[in-house]
């Protein structure tokens, strides 16, 4: 059965703030492979501009996902997260996610659409800091494919 | 933000410096632990293939994360991407052997925009398919 229009616009209440670890941030960028020196010498991301040391641009992914739980979870909009994949991922930033930033996402659902069975789900994540301030949206794309199929 | 490379030096067509990542089972776990996504069909081979998966296939994520390095070595500042986008077109298979799978990734200058920003269109293969779709960061130059 396709999901309800009825849920697009609907916006989930933020969600309790995720604070940045320098050491998650390490963790992830050597996950990555990525070595460049913002990841883990702050002296290195001061002298770029920043205050503190910054994540990769992906990393904050881990935290508005978690976030879109509440969308995919919702029992009521009744999405069967067995048949999601990942469609599209966009993010557009104020400022990079750095040490220390205490992070709330609020998520929004964008838009719902139906195609040849499959049902396509638009996220969006809004990221604003202890202080209020827009750090990164991110926009994710999920595709559940109609059943049956493979 | 300071990147290395400045807007002026840069025209529409400018290539950046291609690059390969590797990928091997030992990746994904570490992946999967970083990133908080412990997905089976990233590291358990028998319920990949039960969901219809050729074999285990790499986050689209991690792809996501090696394909903007290519700008971030370019830049010499991860804080200059401002904007980023994929579309996860299809996945990397990867085989539980030493060699595992390669992501090739190259980068093009596309449209020189206000601000000193430019846009680069990305371009990543795995096995010779290609794995991403509109990818395309809009990137702050000096």
């Amino acid at each position: 059965m396709p999901l309800d229009q009825s849920f697009v616009g609907r916006s989930y209440p933020p969600t309790e703030p995720y604070e940045v670890g320098r050491e998650k941030i390490r963790e992830f960028a050597e996950a990555v492979g990525d070595t460049h020196p913002a990841y883990r010498d702050q002296e290195a991301a001061k002298a770029l501009g920043h205050p503190d040391v910054i994540a990769p641009p992906t990393f904050v992914f881990s935290i508005t996902f978690r976030a879109a739980g509440q969308v995919v979870e919702d029992p009521q909009l009744g999405l069967d997260y067995t048949r999601v994949v990942h469609g599209d991922q966009r993010f557009v930033y104020t400022r990079p996610v750095r040490a220390g930033d205490r992070l709330q996402v609020t998520s929004t659902i964008e838009t719902i659409k139906s195609l040849a069975g499959n049902d396509i789900l638009d996220i969006r994540g809004e990221v604003h800091d202890e202080a209020g301030e827009h750090v990164v949206t991110a926009w994710t794309k999920l595709v559940a494919r109609a059943a049956g199929e493979g | 933000m300071t990147a290395k490379i400045a807007y002026d030096d840069v025209e529409v067509g400018t290539e950046l410096p291609a690059q390969t990542f590797p990928v091997t089972r030992a990746t994904l776990v570490r992946y999967a632990g970083a990133s908080g996504d412990f997905n089976p069909i990233h590291w358990n081979e028998k319920f990949a293939k039960e969901v219809g998966l050729p074999d285990v296939i790499a986050h689209g994520m991690f792809t996501m994360a090696e394909a903007i390095r290519v700008v971030i070595d370019w830049t010499g500042d991860p804080g200059a991407v401002v904007e980023y986008g994929v579309r996860f077109t299809k996945p990397v298979v990867v085989p539980n052997d030493d060699e595992g799978a390669v992501i090739e990734v190259g980068g093009k200058v596309a449209a020189k925009l206000d601000d000193n920003t430019v846009r680069v269109d990305l371009t990543a293969t795995s096995g010779g398919q290609k794995v991403l779709g509109m990818s395309r960061a809009l990137v702050r130059l000096a």
